[in-house]
């Protein structure tokens, strides 16, 4: 018999066609027949930060070219719609009576031409009536100007109202030898997804149809149907373009699509701009963060707190609760702190709502430490390796409690250190850096470490999964996840392929289509593997006990001597193999019962905690800041791995959005709220030139909990790596002085911090 | 205006609006949606094709000065079912996720190595400073196009 395929580095069978015709896209469904005669919908979005609308002249606009209709919240009959998770913060999809940031839809135009709308958004007249502009968060904690009246505060998720303790005074720290404190900004960024946001919508017999670039189709569609109860929506999932967590749930302007559909008749298409994306679609990050650390003079930390001030914009989306969901149970990392305390509040501002970002509120909770961690390393004169390695939380393969109250899996910290280190040549590296500091180099050598721990499927702990063998030999596997890049097509084939002995290339993977999959959960968080890859393993070995009780029938034998060749994909009775029966021939024989077809649902022991540690290079010409990556060493534990191929492409793809976090990207704001890094000329979306050379080191300390022993690997890159390169650029430079550098460690930044 | 372009191989002609520019034609006029738009600033590359045998983003030509020229799209690489080397050598070393910016990227590539044919690294990560990934860190991307370069 055949070895497994599993752990074997498989190439993608998505790759010909995204090589070959490209993906199909919202955009590219040029023949989708019930999309025919579609018009095309432009959104008139606010131009100021923050103002009552005193009124919204169509009049002109409506004669412009193309013109078909012009839609406002009031001519829709919008209601307010609350947050999920604040119910006093309410808005309507397009804004009514007040516009909170720049780039919220006002209103939309219905073209016969896609360049039509653009032209005619123009013409609208919007009558605004400027209000104080919010943009600081700690300036909007405390202004009686309120974004929310009804929320009766600004600050909208507060983690003491959550029944989680508050901080403390001075005497946390009362046993410490040495504490310091820091205010950190773990900045704003936008996630970028090369694909913008895009939907299509059409009625059909009184049904929506709508096709949408999304990372869970389920979701959207409760969200569409619990705003529009009489849709009864079917939403449909083409290729998606990254999304990175900005694209898990539908928007506003997806939202009403279906409504403006209905009053125009008419089916519509909508592709934001660039320009639009990068003020409309969430944001990342954004949380200003208060650090006080404490401990012993040879190197034992003993407390540490963090105050989490967490920008949630200018709506309460998933992005205000990070803080308190993610970035507190998260806070210790990887280390045995006996006391820690946090406290999070998330504060509405007149910009972009945040949302989930790669990695998503652990990031942040990881950036914390390790920065701390970094700030008393300095402050003892210990190295920052030596200080981690003495506060690791010993190896554990039961579950361990932090001193914050969050329960780890299973970890094995200080080997992922040593690993990291060796394969980076630390000392080696020490050594090159000494003697440039001795020579006084314009270009400085710098140093980061981190050793990190993040949380994966938190919050959600089942998936489902159904497999329908088809009379042809052919299976289809169907998903709750919603792949949008990962490699879920190759990595679920790979896993049916493995119990069913159907070969990967007569298998199919479908998600993403409510009707057809009306349970699914999607793929964020890094849950897809460890829940739906584990329900296609569960599936499979169903689909396995059931296919063996047909062909025991068909044989006329009994079913605990019927086996699966899994080299020919057919069953025979043990020891007789010249008389057998094929999945197809089983198939077949299941057509008066619905086929040959099982669902099911795995539930999981719970969340998983993926670990690692990162080294980043890097050099800083000393005399204009400017920082180059010059690599990036990385061990990311994931548990089990069940295709290198897939799990290193997410581990790079990780790093480099954590050296863009540490090194370039910001999204910014003048004080009147406008944006001044709203295109990818203005942003600094990172590069090839940028972007590290990447050294892998493995290591697989599997979960248990659940039958693949994987852990989640799509954010581990990012959440490991941001920490490294900032504490790398500091390092460079810190024989000249400087302990901390804000992110984005621009040249600007590094130049101020060395000549200051 | 009319306009007319070779497009991998079989010459086309449009009725277009002078505005038009070239990756709009090739979108929505020949309906060869392999070609992406990802951007309004020309920063992102995911609509580079060839013109004239030249790796040039199509957003920053209008399709009326493509007239009488002669473009190939990613559609228009494989020959005879068979995938040219640097298609293979992205599928062979997972310099693709997502697929958006690959189309861009893989005509980018070829244009770099008609130019340079045995580039450093560097000289890869130079040559594709125009054209974003936001999936894969360019790791794959950059091992994918050396590997194409040893064939």
């Amino acid at each position: 018999m055949a070895g497994s395929i599993l752990g074997n580095r498989v190439l993608r069978k998505e790759d010909p066609k995204f090589l070959t015709t490209g993906g199909v896209y919202v955009d590219d469904m040029q023949n989708e027949p019930l999309l025919q005669g579609a018009a095309h919908v432009t959104f008139v979005r606010s131009q100021v930060a923050h103002a009552l609308i005193n009124g919204i002249d169509i009049s002109a606009a409506l004669e412009a070219p193309g013109v078909i209709a012009i839609y406002t919240a009031e001519s829709l009959n919008l209601a307010p719609e609350a947050s999920s998770f604040n119910p006093g913060v309410t808005r309507t999809l397009l804004a009514s009576g007040r516009v909170r940031y720049v780039g919220e839809p006002v209103a939309v135009i219905v073209t016969e031409e896609a360049n039509q709308g653009e032209d005619a958004a123009d013409l609208v007249v919007v009558d605004y009536e400027p209000l104080e502009v919010l943009v600081d968060l700690e300036r909007a904690m405390t202004s009686s100007t309120l974004i929310y009246p009804d929320a009766g505060s600004n600050v909208v998720v507060d983690s003491t109202v959550w029944g989680m303790p508050d901080v403390t005074g001075d005497d946390f720290f009362a046993d410490c030898d040495v504490v310091v404190k820091g205010r950190y900004v773990n900045q704003r960024v936008a996630p970028c997804p090369l694909e913008v946001r895009g939907s299509a919508v059409a009625w059909v017999d009184g049904r929506l149809y709508q096709w949408i670039s999304t990372q869970h189709a389920q979701g959207v569609r409760d969200q569409i149907n619990k705003s529009d109860a009489t849709s009864n929506v079917r939403v449909m999932t083409p290729d998606v373009g990254g999304g990175f967590g900005a694209k898990i749930s539908a928007y506003p302007e997806e939202i009403v699509l279906g409504r403006v559909a209905q009053a125009v008749g008419r089916p519509l298409r909508w592709r934001e701009t660039r320009s639009e994306s990068m003020l409309a679609l969430g944001h990342g990050r954004a949380q200003l963060q208060y650090i006080s650390i404490g401990g012993t003079r040879d190197g034992r930390v003993l407390a540490y707190r963090l105050e989490a001030i967490q920008d949630s914009g200018a709506f309460v989306d998933v992005g205000a609760v990070l803080a308190p969901a993610c970035t507190r149970p998260m806070s210790s990392g990887v280390y045995a702190i006996p006391k820690i305390e946090c406290r999070t509040k998330s504060v509405v501002t007149n910009t972009t709502p945040i949302v989930a970002y790669r990695g998503a509120g652990r990031p942040e909770a990881t950036a914390a430490i390790e920065r701390a961690m970094d700030m008393f390393a300095a402050e003892i004169g210990m190295d920052p390796a030596e200080v981690r390695r003495k506060n690791l939380i010993p190896k554990f393969m039961e579950p361990h409690t932090t001193a914050i109250g969050q329960a780890y899996d299973v970890g094995d910290y200080e080997v992922a250190l040593d690993k990291v280190l060796d394969a980076a040549n630390y000392s080696a590296l020490r050594k090159e850096q000494a003697e440039r500091r001795q020579r006084g180099d314009r270009h400085q050598l710098g140093i980061g470490v981190s050793v990190y721990v993040e949380i994966t499927s938190g919050g959600t702990n089942h998936e489902d999964a159904r497999i329908e063998v088809l009379p042809d030999g052919r299976a289809i596997v169907y998903t709750g996840t919603s792949p949008h890049g990962q490699g879920h097509v190759t990595a679920w084939s790979m896993i049916a392929s493995e119990h069913t002995g159907i070969p990967m290339d007569k298998i199919d993977v479908v998600w993403g289509d409510t009707d057809i999959i009306p349970d699914g959960l999607g793929t964020y968080g890094s849950r897809s593997l460890q829940l739906g890859g584990a329900a296609v393993h569960q599936t499979a070995q169903k689909l396995v006990e059931l296919a063996r009780s047909v062909a025991a029938a068909a044989l006329e034998a009994a079913e605990a001597d019927v086996v699966l060749d899994k080299s020919r994909g057919a069953f025979h009775v043990a020891g007789t193999p010249a008389v057998a029966v094929t999945w197809g021939e089983l198939s077949a024989r299941r057509a008066s019962e619905g086929g040959l077809t099982i669902a099911e649902r795995f539930t999981s022991g719970g969340a998983t905690f993926p670990f690692g540690a990162h080294v980043a290079v890097v050099e800083v010409d000393v005399e204009t800041g400017k920082v180059t990556h010059l690599k990036q060493v990385a061990c990311d534990d994931a548990g089990t791995v069940l295709n290198p191929l897939l799990l290193e492409g997410q581990i790079h793809g990780g790093i480099a959005q954590g050296s863009a976090q540490a090194l370039l990207e910001e999204f910014v704001y003048d004080e009147d709220g406008n944006p001044k890094t709203g295109n990818l000329a203005e942003y600094a979306f990172i590069s090839a030139v940028e972007a590290p050379s990447i050294e892998l080191v493995s290591m697989e300390t599997p979960t248990p909990r659940n039958p693949l022993g994987a852990k989640g690997v799509g954010e581990s890159g990012t959440i490991g790596s941001t920490p490294a390169v900032q504490s790398a650029v500091v390092d460079a430079v810190s024989h000249l002085g400087v302990r901390h550098i804000d992110m984005p460690t621009t040249p600007e930044r590094v130049w101020r911090a060395i000549n200051q | 205006m009319q306009v007319s372009i070779t497009i991998n191989g079989t010459k086309q002609s449009h009725d277009v609006e002078p505005r038009t520019l070239l990756v709009h034609y090739i979108r929505e006029h020949a309906n060869l949606t392999g070609t992406n738009i990802g951007c309004d600033t020309s920063s992102c590359g995911a609509c580079t094709l060839h013109l004239d045998g030249e790796a040039v983003k199509s957003c920053t030509i209008l399709a009326a000065q493509a007239d009488g020229g002669s473009v190939t799209t990613i559609e228009g690489l494989s020959k005879n079912g068979e995938m040219h080397p640097m298609q293979k050598a992205f599928m062979e070393n997972h310099g693709l996720q997502c697929g958006y910016c690959t189309p861009g990227m893989v005509m980018a590539a070829i244009g770099l190595l008609n130019e340079n044919p045995k580039p450093t690294e560097d000289e890869v990560r130079l040559g594709l400073e125009g054209n974003l990934c936001r999936c894969t860190g360019y790791h794959n991307i950059v091992k994918s196009v050396l590997a194409a370069a040893k064939k």
